[in-house]
């Protein structure tokens, strides 16, 4: 394997931070050329933020960092890419109106003297490109047209076909179908043969063993392995990653923790066939009234979907949803919310209004209760002041505007509306996400106490400690489907990871 | 968390009189440029600083006015319709179609008790709105492009009823409203003001108007709090339509004839009476407030330049620097609210 050569990559001890919280903590990082390496570690473990410094993303960091050899400085992700560096983010970063020959081009079109693009040339160029890499497309169609992993994959080949020498992928394997992911690998392995230097960050732990020659796990900011793939397991790296013993100040849930006996109360939804294109296939659960089923699965595996699904944002293709025994097909999510089902996403910002003060943000989805015709501020004053003062958000002054209140805060606030309302199912997307420790722990017991009331509450989420946290049952899923459920029975992180 | 979160929030907290001027600068620079014309004109003209003329003022926004009161809602919401000025004159049209005209008149009309016209022409504006509302909601056109095409629609419409030629008769009501006055006061300013306060009351203090300031502020945000977007929208281009009309009607009795084309000045108009006004165009902020200082504003403008003997060419000129002016502050203040909030 790759013993002897010279690395065309190098890091050591790399230091970075955001606003006083390490992201990263004294790490050292060496890419050998013709080497695909694995890098794996939980959500916020430090491997996209070491990934943007490699890309030029991130300029302000301390450490060595060297290219071939030489020590070098990025100020750009310009730079990174005239030294050969390229990446493929986690989001699709597309355009869907263009051709995909232009999007395979994108930046670099071939032009003639007078500097006009030819098509035709570029056009045949893409069309070959794509061929190398099994993808048989036309050049001139709209890229938007075409399904999200095919555009996913375009993207990645547009990367590694760019002529860089070191190519990163982060999480290039979500939105792809097995042969799909099969296609990438056989491109991957030609790429690192013919002495490209790859790093690849996937969730799939089993897509990192199949196809990486070196894997490092990352844990809080800091490498704690590297490892030869083919002297490791699946079970070790989970193992690495979530890490044995005291180290995390938190509960870190790899022990076993039993779930409780299913709740007996009235079924509140019934998911029934759901599916939507490529993202959900055949989903058929149900939630009852008094318990939290958590729904637990890797970025992109349609919880995203499922979630707008059920608040009446997104339609699906097919499936029946039930709301309290009657079908409803929601046509807005306005007929979602009448139907008692609340939905907080994992963005604040998208239910949230920054420029209005805390208590119009609380009264806004109940205002046809509390008024016919005619505003009554005084009673929304009241009813958003014993919410700030019951979830004790700070600063608790309800006329200040949301944008001035804290992250956690704001989260407060986004619960604190659907608590008056109360719906019947309650949907939290990432509840706790970007939190910390105190205000998790707040979310968590307003989470219990609604479900003491007897509210259905489905929590989806990307963290394995979220669902641990809160969930009586779990749901996994996996590539738009449902693949395990839990209940009754033990659970922790790793049977989680195992099972997704 | 507490200590630390509390520390942060206190920091953010924007107090002082700094901050607080910039997050008002949408409101306080139209009253200045109100206040700095008014001035320059009482100066520069000793006939423009009387009581007559401020009825003139008056009067002469008040067709504005109206029409207005419905834009505002419209560019509340963050959207746009191009089609007020040709609804105004459709509607106008319609009304003076369904009365008897004189002999003269040689149009083909159907002429209707008043009251009937009356509705009938409301009918018409509202069904044209409802259009507009379904376009942009159901559809899903833009309201710039929707609303475009309504403009050559209504357009259209006043073509064919009247095909060139030139109306008069009006039901009575209208004439009255229109061109009548009761103790010296012009009943057309009293209905400009009764719909700008009924326009003001709604967007202050009922629960729609609430409405139309979330749905302006953050449309996406406003669709995950389960409100009903498609419907505010629809209900805000109907309202628009109606507004039109109403202006369109008291126009044509108050100019005294119903022709095609007779509106075309009115778009721009009410655009710049909203938008000099402070009313953002981003949605969300601003109000009936605004739009009464932003037709003060036109209204002095375009009277006062009357007052000073100038080219009249040139007053076209010094009206387009206005707007721009206006549009320029408008953005800016937009973004000086965004750094002070986040």
């Amino acid at each position: 394997m790759p013993e002897g050569r010279s690395p065309i990559l190098e890091l050591q001890g790399i230091t970075k931070s955001f606003g006083g919280v390490e992201a990263l903590r004294g790490v050292d990082f060496a890419l050998l050329p013709g080497e695909i390496h694995g890098l794996v570690g939980e959500n916020g473990a430090g491997k996209s933020t070491l990934m943007k410094i490699i890309a030029g993303v991130h300029t302000d960091f301390s450490g060595r960092f060297l290219v071939n050899g030489q020590e070098t400085r990025f100020r750009s992700a310009r730079d990174a890419h005239a030294a050969g560096i390229a990446m493929v983010h986690q989001e699709l970063s597309v355009a869907p109106d263009l051709t995909v020959a232009e999007n395979v081009f994108l930046g670099n079109q071939p032009t003639n003297r007078l500097g006009i693009v030819q098509w035709r040339r570029m056009a045949r160029e893409a069309g070959e490109q794509l061929a190398r890499f099994g993808i048989d497309v036309d050049p001139m169609s709209r890229l938007g047209d075409l399904p999200i992993g095919l555009q996913q994959l375009i993207e990645i080949a547009r990367v590694l076909f760019s002529g860089a020498r070191i190519v990163i992928l982060d999480e290039p394997t979500s939105a792809l179908s097995p042969p799909e992911v099969e296609r990438l690998f056989t491109t991957l392995r030609r790429l690192r043969n013919e002495g490209t230097g790859i790093v690849f960050i996937s969730h799939f732990i089993e897509d990192i063993l199949r196809v990486s020659d070196t894997v490092t796990v990352f844990r809080n900011g800091r490498k704690v392995a590297e490892t030869a793939s083919s002297a490791t397991t699946k079970g070790a790296l989970i193992e690495a990653m979530i890490g044995r013993g005291g180290e995390a100040l938190e509960h870190s849930y790899t022990d076993d923790l039993s779930l409780p006996k299913p709740s007996d109360g009235p079924v509140v939804l019934k998911v029934d066939q759901l599916s939507l294109a490529r993202s959900l296939r055949d989903i058929s659960f149900e939630a009852r009234a008094g318990e939290v089923l958590g729904v637990y699965g890797f970025m992109g595996c349609g919880q995203q979907e499922l979630s707008r699904i059920l608040f009446g944002k997104l339609k699906p293709d097919g499936g029946t949803l039930i709301v309290d025994g009657a079908p409803k097909t929601f046509a807005s999510t306005a007929a979602a919310r009448r139907a008692g089902v609340a939905l907080v996403p994992e963005s604040r910002r998208a239910m949230l209004f920054h420029q209005e003060p805390v208590y119009k943000n609380v009264s806004i989805s109940i205002l046809d209760r509390i008024s016919a015709l005619l505003l009554k501020p005084a009673r929304e004053r009241e009813i958003a002041q014993r919410q700030v003062e019951q979830l004790q958000i700070r600063p608790p002054v309800v006329g200040l505007d949301l944008g001035m209140l804290s992250g956690g805060n704001q989260q407060k606030v986004a619960l604190a509306r659907w608590l008056t309302y109360p719906p019947k199912l309650l949907v939290l997307c990432e509840p706790t996400r970007g939190m910390d420790v105190g205000a998790k722990n707040d979310v968590i017991n307003i989470v219990r106490d609604l479900r003491a009331k007897g509210l259905a509450i489905i929590v989806l989420s990307t963290e394995p400690e979220t669902v641990l946290s809160l969930a009586d049952r779990i749901l996994v899923l996996k590539r738009g489907t449902l693949v395990r459920e839990f209940k009754n029975e033990p659970v922790s992180k790793d049977r989680l990871l195992e099972a997704a | 968390m507490a200590s630390s979160e509390t520390a942060l929030a206190a920091d953010r907290k924007p107090r002082g009189i700094g901050p607080f001027l910039r997050s008002q600068m949408r409101n306080i620079a139209p009253f200045l440029t109100l206040i700095f014309l008014s001035l320059f004109f009482a100066f520069a003209s000793p006939s423009f600083a009387t009581l007559d003329n401020l009825g003139n003022i008056l009067t002469q926004v008040s067709v504005t006015g109206i029409i207005a009161v419905g834009l505002t809602f419209v560019i509340l919401c963050a959207e746009i319709d191009l089609s007020i000025a040709s609804i105004a004159n459709v509607t106008g049209i319609a009304v003076a179609y369904f009365t008897l005209q004189e002999s003269y008149v040689n149009i083909a009309n159907v002429p209707m008790p008043g009251a009937v016209a009356i509705l009938l022409a409301i009918l018409l504006c509202a069904l044209l709105g409802l259009v507009n509302a379904l376009g942009l909601t159901v559809i899903g056109i833009p309201s710039f492009i929707m609303t475009l095409a309504m403009m050559q629609i209504a357009a259209g419409i006043s073509a064919l009823l009247v095909r060139g030629q030139i109306a008069y008769k009006v039901p009575s009501l209208i004439s009255t409203l229109g061109s009548g006055s009761i103790g010296g006061i012009p009943w057309i300013v009293i209905v400009a003001a009764i719909m700008l306060l009924a326009g003001h009351l709604v967007l202050t203090y009922t629960r729609f108007g609430r409405y139309v300031y979330m749905v302006g502020g953050n449309r996406e945000a406003a669709e995950y709090s389960g409100l009903n977007v498609k419907l505010i929208l629809g209900a805000v281009m109907v309202i628009s339509a109606v507004c039109s009309g109403i202006g369109g009607m008291l126009g044509v009795a108050h100019f005294g004839s119903a022709q095609q084309n007779e509106f075309d000045t009115y778009l721009l108009d009410s655009i710049a009476a909203v938008v000099v006004g402070g009313t953002s165009l981003f949605g969300g902020r601003g109000g009936i407030g605004n739009t009464i200082v932003g037709l003060f504003v036109l209204g002095v403008l375009n009277n006062g330049l009357d007052h000073v003997n100038i080219d009249s060419f040139l007053k076209i000129l010094i009206r387009g620097l206005i707007l721009l002016a206006a549009l320029v502050i408008n953005v800016y203040a937009q973004r000086l609210r965004e750094q002070t909030a986040d």
